[in-house]
């Protein structure tokens, strides 16, 4: 099969399969459904995997229908990437073949009558993911971004008997369904200035006009669907709500994959579509998003670090290393983006462990919260190490990819402003410091019990419904096997030397937008030398003092003198209301404040 | 002229983001939402619009004749049954959050917060 085929593949595979399930999914045993879905998922992973290998430091091209480029113009949808995209798609394609193994035992009971339902969204969701990574058309990447949004409204509301999950989803769909119409905005302003679609063909049309008011607009509005899907502040509030009701199997897609595909998306559109001559010059986007990302950090981390509902704490974090993520893109080199590639596949593995074995207590005790579990899980050793081991990756322990990859990022910021890789190993460190602190409470029942605090708004996460019926039951083993071998795979990616030397070449071809408009057009392109990506001793100790950090502020939380710092942080849990309406308005004050800032430095 | 037609879709899409800041009920801000969603639609068609161009297709007509984008209207088709599914399952959603929680006030719905 060509390489041309593999590319739709990547989609299709995953469709046929959620129809396949949909269709006879209720009149089978729950074991043959199981085996159907894994099949289908370990199918897409080999599709991929062959990509990965047969584009090697390449780009895969496939304009599908064979309606190819005419005389420069086209109304086809071409289907492109190097390996960043495809990494990523692979990435999600594991992580689902995780949680697919990770839920043979999960929801003992599916709802009567729909047994293939949950199955079968997975898998649609994996097709809308997947085919955001691999697509090189704007509106493609629109219906993509809506169809994995409406199946992750769907699979967060999945549990409809509780009122949370029902909230969460709401609030989720809402948002992002506002911020994807603010996208397809810009998509007609952009056709309307170029008649293209394709990310390539609109850059080099766009070539030709002045940077303008129209274009200004179109550029805020497009990258606002994957600024909300990547929970950039301001847009990051549906966030922590989807994560804190969503079943555990999908918290893991949700933080390990799709809301890095919102930072890839930003990226991806800005290099290729805007990144030219008479676009948004480098400066100015590099300044923008380096400041909105730690902003995002900023935030997450403190939030992070003030919850105790688990599965909420979790999400924040996720909110936290978004931030860093889209600092390291935002830096518009190759190492930065090599790093940051590395970093969010390190992330994944790390993040959605993390959630797997909040999952294992959710079974168990039917809580998340913090406080209630106070020492209760003493008896699930194995999960505590679990446990622990992920708060250290997160925070960035070498060697773990998150390290390897946070040191890459940090290097590259380095260059840019001094005071960055502080950034980094500050919310890395706080991030990490607080699963530490909620790993020790729980699973050793270590340090001061603590203490309630009726004053400040809060979400528990106690009184959560189980997601199984028979609390007493052994935890199931790929419960646990899952989010080991997830760790490992994070370990894996900071000790072979490969995969980022691999990502380091895709990170070199990524910010190249000549080579990628050379590709959709057919011409060569000489590549340009991919960044290095090996271990510095620098990024060893920033690694390290990020973790030892970590667990000074972990300790400092468990046996220090209790302090009360919420007046600082008081207001800022406030706005985190959990209301839609205040969603919106920060929504709509984030464009106008990226509109004006945008247009102040040109 | 033309941007007058611009100006409206900008104008749709604040006022169902008005409408949805300010609902007091679940069900209006998915109507809301529908409302921003119809910007989409007036801008799409607007940019496909041509002066005195008929519908895109030629079965009894010369292959000359004017004819407006049917790019954009392929668009505006597809954006119809995104929204139609998103306004659907939200809908569904709120039925549901009735069912169980009793309310359809966004006021009302704490169970998330700080």
């Amino acid at each position: 099969m060509s390489t041309a085929n593999l590319l739709p593949l990547g989609v299709a595979i995953p469709l046929l399969g959620a129809v396949v399930l949909v269709l006879v999914g209720r009149r089978l045993p729950r074991v043959v459904s199981d085996f159907l879905v894994t099949f289908w998922a370990a199918a897409e992973v080999a599709d991929l995997m062959l990509l990965w290998m047969r584009t090697g430091d390449g780009h895969a091209v496939s304009w599908l229908g064979g309606w190819r480029l005419q005389h420069g113009e086209s109304v086809g949808i071409v289907l492109v990437n190097d390996r960043i995209g495809i990494g990523l798609a692979l990435l999600t394609a594991v992580l689902v073949l995780a949680v697919v193994a990770y839920s043979w035992r999960y929801f003992e009971e599916p709802p009567a009558g729909h047994a293939g339902t949950f199955p079968a969204l997975i898998l649609l969701f994996e097709a809308g993911m997947c085919g955001f990574a691999l697509t090189g058309d704007l509106f493609n990447a629109f219906v993509f971004f809506e169809l994995m949004g409406a199946v992750a409204y769907a699979l967060t509301g999945f549990r409809i008997e509780d009122p949370r999950p029902l909230q969460g989803a709401l609030a989720f769909g809402v948002i992002n369904s506002l911020a994807a119409y603010c996208s397809l905005l810009g998509i007609g302003l952009l056709y309307a200035r170029t008649g293209e679609l394709g990310f390539a063909q609109i850059g080099q049309k766009l070539t030709g006009h002045r940077t303008d008011a129209l274009l200004v607009t179109a550029f805020v509005l497009v990258l606002i669907g994957p600024l909300v899907k990547g929970a950039v502040a301001p847009f990051h509030f549906w966030l922590p709500d989807a994560h804190a009701v969503a079943p555990t199997p999908v918290c893991m897609l949700l933080s390990g994959a799709m809301v890095e595909l919102g930072v890839y998306g930003a990226a991806r559109i800005y290099w290729i579509v805007f990144s030219g001559p008479h676009g948004i010059p480098h400066h100015v986007f590099r300044d923008t998003f380096v400041v909105a990302g730690v902003i995002t950090a900023v935030v997450g981390a403190v939030m992070c670090w003030q919850q105790r509902n688990l599965k909420r704490m979790l999400a924040f974090s996720t909110v936290s290393h978004v931030g860093l993520f889209l600092v390291g893109v935002a830096l518009l080199t190759p190492e930065g983006t090599a790093g940051t590639a590395l970093y969010v596949a390190g992330h994944a593995g790390a993040k959605a462990a993390l959630f797997g074995v909040t999952g294992t207590l959710l079974d168990r005790y039917g809580s998340v919260d913090e406080h209630s579990l106070y020492g209760r899980g003493r008896e699930l050793p194995f999960a505590g190490v679990l446990f622990v081991l992920g708060g250290l990756a997160l925070a960035g322990l070498p060697p773990f990819g998150t390290a390897l990859g946070k040191a890459l990022a940090e290097h590259s910021a380095q260059s840019h402003a001094a005071w960055l890789p502080a950034v980094f190993v500050l919310a890395s460190a706080a991030t990490g410091a607080a699963v530490l602190r909620a790993g020790v409470r729980v699973f050793a029942g270590a340090g001061r019990r603590p203490r309630e605090n009726h004053e400040v708004p809060e979400t528990t996460g106690s009184g959560e419904e189980p997601e199984i019926r028979d609390p007493s039951r052994r935890v199931p083993l790929p419960m646990l096997a899952v989010p080991a071998l997830l760790l490992c795979g994070s370990l894996a990616l900071g000790l072979l030397p490969g995969i980022g030397r691999q990502l380091a070449q895709a990170a070199g071809l990524f910010t190249d937008r000549a080579g990628y408009v050379g590709a959709v057009y057919g011409y060569a392109h000489a590549s340009a030398k991919p960044p290095a990506a090996d271990w510095t001793a620098e990024g060893i100790a920033l690694g390290l003092a990020s973790a030892a950090l970590a667990v000074v502020f972990a300790a400092a939380a468990l046996w220090g003198a209790p302090r009360d710092a919420q007046s600082v942080v008081r207001p800022l849990r406030r706005l985190h209301s959990g209301h839609m309406g205040d969603y919106v308005s920060w929504l709509v004050v984030g464009i106008a404040v990226l509109l004006v800032a945008v247009r102040a430095q040109l | 002229m033309t941007s007058l037609f611009f100006l409206a879709a900008g104008w749709i899409f604040l006022v169902g983001a008005y409408g949805m800041v300010t609902s007091r009920n679940v069900i209006r801000t998915v109507g809301c939402l529908a409302v921003t969603q119809s910007s989409t639609y007036v801008l799409l068609l607007t940019v496909g619009f041509r002066r005195g161009g008929t519908a895109p297709y030629f079965t009894d007509t010369s292959t000359r004749t004017p004819v407006v984008d049917p790019v954009v209207q392929a668009l505006a088709l597809t954006d119809v049954v995104v929204g139609a599914t998103v306004t659907a399952l939200l809908l569904a959603i709120a039925l549901q959050l009735r069912k169980r929680h009793g309310t359809v006030d966004p006021d009302a719905l704490t169970g998330l917060k700080g």
